[in-house]
């Protein structure tokens, strides 16, 4: 083997184990990587509980609920939901329909009532933010992109 | 083919195709960035949603597509020059680096400040924004490692290992709002997520407009950098003494 093979089969294995290392690295870490979690998550009791974190998903149509500073909202996946309760600020790109990723914490609001104890969780929010997606086009567009979704 | 790259690669003739490059990149430079900067910020239409606020687009995704690439560049490059020891392959490695740092100076300064008023936070610590951090800091440890050595060949061998090292991180800014959940946005680019033709034209331009302006930074820089290489050489004081005349 000559002496430039020799650096080439060295460069090649370097490139090789460190890809290597990375994919290990991102499948051993892949939980700690998702910056939200989704109220399937929430259901079915894979978020952390006693500490913080965050929830994101689509605001449901028709279910802010502003009371002074408060606002209400249903954080929807299409699949489950959750209730999210939030004071302060919202910012521009706040609607309903749209994403949001908001963090804090969960707690649940038990009721009673014909059936028995029924509880519900409620997810208190901190911090509230807009995810908007990556989709741009003129309002034009928009509207007639909805009028066909609307015949289908 | 061998013969040609061998000449091409000699510092005389790689300073003179650069010096006869210049203007080829200078002027289409010019011409795409001012057609550009005409279709985004007046052709194009305004978004549903954001507004006129959309079109920083047209900055951060050229940005954000050449800090990749020119990390890609510097690192192919390097490797170029460890196995076959073509010094102007270590030339372009080493000043691409601050041109990509740059790049991604501007990917995170103009995501920020479209962050800021459409999600609400300036930074945030998703996948997305942190692999892009990331990679600003491999091009400062790039850099800075280069400039550790007094010897330029020594410099270029142990620099050009970490730049291979750090290209792992280019897939994973890439797939990051793919494989993780991100406040990010998912794909615009090849998704058709760009829904007006004049977008998309605006984007193309500003993109080739960035191309462009690499290849030129590249091209005065070297130079640069050879003078200063083979500064003890007969062909560089003649040069040298010529242009102060």
């Amino acid at each position: 083997m000559t002496k430039r093979q020799n650096r080439m089969l060295l460069v090649a294995l370097l490139v090789f184990g460190v890809f290597s290392a990375g994919y290990l690295g991102i499948k051993a870490f892949n939980e700690n990587l998702l910056y939200f979690y989704t109220p399937s998550d929430i259901a079915n009791g894979k978020v952390p509980t006693g500490k913080s974190f965050r929830v994101g998903g689509l605001v449901e149509k028709g279910s802010v609920k502003r009371q002074d500073m408060t606002v209400s909202f249903v954080v929807t996946d299409n699949n489950e939901s959750v209730e999210v309760k939030y004071e302060g600020i919202l910012p521009d790109l706040f609607r309903e329909g749209q994403g949001v990723v908001t963090s804090g914490s969960l707690t649940s609001k038990c009721s009673r009532n014909w059936f028995g104890r029924q509880c519900k969780y409620i997810f208190l929010a901190t911090d509230v933010l807009a995810k908007h997606d990556e989709n741009y086009m003129p309002p034009e567009v928009a509207a007639a992109l909805k009028i066909t979704a609307e015949k289908e | 083919m061998w013969k040609w790259i061998q000449r091409q690669s000699s510092p005389k003739i790689f300073y003179q195709t650069c010096t006869s490059l210049t203007p080829w990149f200078f002027w289409p430079f010019i011409g795409f960035l001012l057609v550009g900067l005409y279709w985004a910020l007046i052709v194009s239409p305004a978004d549903y949603q954001q507004g006129d606020g959309y079109r920083i687009i047209f900055i951060h995704v050229p940005s954000a597509i050449l800090s990749m690439m020119v990390y890609a560049i510097m690192a192919i490059a390097g490797g170029i020059g460890l196995i076959w020891q073509i010094k102007m392959a270590e030339v372009v490695a080493k000043v691409s680096a601050p041109i990509g740092a740059a790049f991604t100076i501007i990917a995170l300064v103009s995501g920020a400040v479209w962050g800021k008023p459409m999600w609400g936070a300036w930074w945030v610590w998703d996948a997305r924004l942190t692999s892009e951090l990331i990679l600003l800091f491999l091009y400062l440890a790039y850099i800075s490692l280069n400039n550790a050595f007094d010897n330029p060949r020594t410099a270029a061998k142990a620099s050009s290992i970490l730049a291979i090292v750090g290209l792992v991180n280019l897939p994973i800014i890439h797939y990051s709002v793919k494989w993780w959940n991100t406040l990010h946005q998912g794909y615009s680019v090849g998704t058709g997520g760009l829904k007006d033709p004049d977008m998309q034209i605006a984007l193309a331009l500003m993109f080739v407009a960035s191309i462009f302006l690499y290849a030129l930074l590249v091209a005065i820089k070297a130079k640069t950098e050879v003078l200063i290489r083979e500064q003890n050489s007969r062909w560089v004081q003649d040069e040298v003494s010529g242009a102060s005349l």
